[in-house]
C-alpha cells in the first residue's frame, strides 16, 4: 500500500455563458468533504467532469495546490490522466469484461504487476471487497459495485476524490452502510473530496460543507449547518428544501429579540439580529425543528384562543387548522393553515404524540416556535 | 487462377483493406452527433439499396480510361482499371463499405462513453484505453464486419460483372462462373461452386451470430 501523502486544496473558478451558463466558485481543503448540491440540470456533474478533465469550459481556472490543471488565460488544460483525480461515476462505469481485481489494478500505479496486484488487493480489502476480487462486475450487487468503483478511484492515489451521486443506485440499507464506510475511509485519506448529490439528508450525514448550484451558478458555499439552517436568501432556502418561508417586516428590536410582523396581528420574535433595519422587508424562515405543539384546542371552539395569544419572543404562538396530516413511519407530517395569514406551516411530530393529542384533519392547533428557529433573509429586489 | 481461388483472393484483399477503414469510420460515426450524420450515413449505406448494376455502371464510367478520373487512375497505377483485378478490388471496396461499417458502428455505439472516461481518469492513455477497454468490448463487431465483407465479396455478381467483365483467370469470380456454367448447361460445376458458396455463407453467418452473443 502507498505511504500516506500530503494533499493540497482544490480551487475551482469556472465561467462561461455559452453553450450554457456556468459561474462556479468553490474551494475544498484536504480532508474536507464538500457536497455539490442542486436540482437536476443545475450543472453539478458538469462541474465535477470539468474538474476531472473530462469536460472543458470556456474560461476559468482549476488548481490543486501549486498544480494548475486548467487556466484559459495561460492556455493550460492538463489531461484527465495527469490530473490524477479519483472519479466515482453515478453508475460506477466498471469495466464489464474485467474482474474486480483487474478493474482496480488498471488504475493502480506501480512498476511490476505484482506490486500493482498487492496494492489493488489492499484497496479492495479497505473497501470491504475481500474475497470477491475474481468476480466480474455483472455478478455484483449495487453496493459491491460502488465499493469497487471507490477502490478503483482510490487506488489511483488521487489528488482529489470526485463522486457523482455514488449512492443513488443502492437501497436505503446499503446506503447507510456505505455512508459509514465512507465516513471511516475519509478520515484516513485526508483528500479534498467532492460529492455530487441532491439529497440534503445525505449532505447532513456526510459532508462538512456545501456548495449550492442553481442553473449553473454557485450561490453559496459554507458549513452544512450554516447553509441549511441559516440560508442567505429565499432562493437558497427553497433550494435546500425549506417550506416555511414567509414574507415579513422587521418591527423592532430589543436586547434579546428582533420582532417580525407576518401581518398586523401576527408578530414573532426571533433571536436578535440588530443589523436588520426597522421596516425592512425580509423573508422569514421558520425551522420545522423549532415548532412544537402547544395544545390541540378543539374542533370548533375558538373561545379559548385569546388566552393563547401571548407576547412574542418567549412565546411565539400561532394558531391554525390542521389542513393536512400524512403519516410517515413514526412521524406525522402536518400542514397547519394559519388563522392570520393565508399560508400553511409545515412540520412533523411524533406519531405517538399526535395520537395523544388526537390530532387529525380539521382540528384547531396552537403551536410554539422557538425564537432561535426564526431566520430572516433580507429581500433583494 | 480458378474462379474459386480468384474469389477468395478478392474477398481477402477487400477484407484486409476495408476493415481498417470500417473501424475508423464506424468508430467515428458512432460518436459523431453533427448535422451531417444522416447525409454521411446515407451515402455510405447507399450500396445496400442501390441495384448492383447501377453501382457497377457508375464505377465503370468512373474507372474507364476514356474518362478523366479513369485516365488519371490508370496513369497512377500504370494500367487501366476496368476489366482488371485491381478494378475489381476498387468496386468491391465501394459495394462492401456498409457491410464493413455497420457492425463496427453498432458495436461502438453500444460502448458507453463513460467507460472510456473511466479509463482516462484511471490513468490509461488513449492507446491503452483502446487495447484494454475498447477493443475487448467491440471485437465482436469487428469480427462481424470482416466476416460479412468476406462472405459478401465471395457472392458479389452484378458489380463484378460490369466492372471486371468475365475474363478467365483474371476477373471471372465464382459467382460469374456459376452463371456461365448454368448458361452452358454445366450443372455439375454450377452445383459444386454453389454448394461451396452456400457453405461459406452459412459459416459466415454462424460466426457473426456466435460473436454477437451477449456475454457477462
Amino acid at each position: 500500500m502507498s505511504s500516506p501523502r500530503s494533499h493540497s486544496a482544490l480551487e475551482v473558478r469556472l465561467h462561461q455563458t455559452l453553450p450554457f451558463e456556468l459561474s462556479v466558485s468553490l474551494n475544498c481543503e484536504p480532508g474536507e468533504l464538500l457536497a455539490l448540491v442542486g436540482p437536476s440540470g443545475s450543472g453539478k456533474t458538469t462541474v465535477l467532469r470539468t474538474i476531472a478533465g473530462l469536460h472543458r469550459v470556456r474560461s476559468g481556472n482549476i488548481r490543486c495546490g501549486n498544480q494548475i490543471w486548467f487556466d484559459d488565460s495561460q492556455g493550460i488544460h492538463v489531461s484527465a490522466q495527469i490530473r490524477k483525480t479519483g472519479f466515482v461515476f453515478q453508475d460506477y462505469a466498471l469495466f464489464p469484461h474485467k474482474s474486480v481485481l483487474e478493474n482496480v489494478m488498471l488504475a493502480t500505479p506501480g512498476q511490476s504487476r505484482l506490486e500493482r496486484r498487492e496494492s489493488a488487493m489492499s484497496w479492495l480489502h479497505r473497501t470491504n471487497m475481500q474475497g470477491l476480487h475474481a468476480k466480474k462486475p455483472g455478478l455484483l450487487s449495487g453496493g459491491q459495485r460502488q465499493r469497487v468503483a471507490l477502490a478503483r478511484a482510490l487506488a489511483r492515489e488521487p489528488n482529489a476524490l470526485l463522486m457523482d451521486e455514488p449512492f443513488s443506485a443502492v437501497d436505503q440499507q446499503t446506503r447507510r452502510k456505505l455512508y459509514r464506510e465512507l465516513a471511516q475511509l475519509r478520515r484516513e485519506l485526508h483528500l479534498p473530496i467532492l460529492l455530487v448529490t441532491h439529497d440534503i439528508h445525505e449532505v447532513q450525514q456526510l459532508a462538512d460543507s456545501l456548495c449550492l448550484l442553481h442553473r449553473g451558478v454557485s450561490l453559496t458555499q459554507g458549513p452544512v449547518s450554516q447553509v441549511i439552517n441559516r440560508p442567505q436568501s429565499r432562493t437558497i432556502a427553497k433550494l435546500v428544501g425549506h417550506q416555511n418561508l414567509f414574507s415579513a417586516k422587521v418591527v423592532r428590536h430589543d436586547a434579546r429579540y428582533t420582532y417580525y410582523s407576518l401581518d398586523e396581528n401576527t408578530i414573532l420574535g426571533g433571536t436578535a439580529v440588530h443589523e436588520l433595519k426597522r421596516d425592512s422587508s425580509v423573508s422569514l424562515l421558520i425551522a420545522p425543528t423549532a415548532i412544537s405543539v402547544n395544545n390541540a384546542i378543539g374542533d370548533t371552539d375558538r373561545s379559548t384562543l385569546a388566552e393563547h395569544r401571548l407576547p412574542p419572543g418567549d412565546y411565539n404562538r400561532l394558531i391554525g387548522t390542521v389542513s393536512g396530516a400524512v403519516e410517515l413511519g413514526d412521524e406525522l407530517s402536518l400542514r397547519l393553515r394559519l388563522d392570520s395569514i393565508p399560508k400553511a406551516l409545515r412540520f412533523r411530530i411524533a406519531t405517538y404524540e399526535a395520537e395523544k393529542l388526537n390530532i387529525r384533519q380539521g382540528k384547531l392547533l396552537s403551536v410554539d416556535i422557538r425564537p432561535d428557529g426564526l431566520h430572516a433573509m433580507v429581500d433583494r429586489s | 487462377m480458378s474462379p474459386f481461388a480468384l474469389s477468395l483472393k478478392l474477398a481477402l484483399w477487400t477484407t484486409l483493406l476495408l476493415v481498417p477503414v470500417g473501424l475508423l469510420l464506424g468508430r467515428w460515426l458512432a460518436r459523431y452527433r453533427g448535422a451531417l450524420k444522416p447525409w454521411l450515413e446515407s451515402v455510405i449505406f447507399l450500396p445496400l439499396v442501390l441495384p448492383p448494376t447501377v453501382i457497377g455502371y457508375y464505377l465503370l464510367r468512373l474507372l474507364s480510361p476514356g474518362t478523366e478520373t479513369g485516365g488519371f487512375l490508370a496513369e497512377i497505377i500504370g494500367q487501366p482499371l476496368v476489366f482488371t483485378f485491381p478494378g475489381l478490388v476498387i468496386a468491391s471496396l465501394v459495394v462492401n463499405l456498409p457491410f464493413a461499417i455497420q457492425p463496427i458502428q453498432l458495436a461502438f455505439g453500444n460502448l458507453p462513453e463513460q467507460l472510456r472516461e473511466a479509463a482516462w481518469v484511471s490513468g490509461l492513455s488513449a492507446s491503452q484505453t483502446w487495447w484494454h477497454i475498447e477493443l475487448p468490448l467491440t471485437w465482436q463487431g469487428i469480427v462481424a464486419s470482416a466476416t460479412l465483407v468476406f462472405a459478401h465479396t465471395l457472392g458479389e455478381f452484378g458489380v463484378v460483372l460490369l466492372v471486371g467483365g468475365n475474363i478467365e483467370g483474371s476477373t471471372r469470380t465464382v459467382s460469374i462462373a456459376i452463371y456461365d456454367s448454368v448458361q452452358s448447361f454445366d450443372m455439375q460445376t454450377a452445383s459444386h461452386y454453389s454448394l461451396a458458396l452456400l457453405g461459406l455463407s452459412l459459416a459466415a453467418l454462424v460466426i457473426v451470430r456466435l460473436s454477437s452473443r451477449p456475454r457477462r
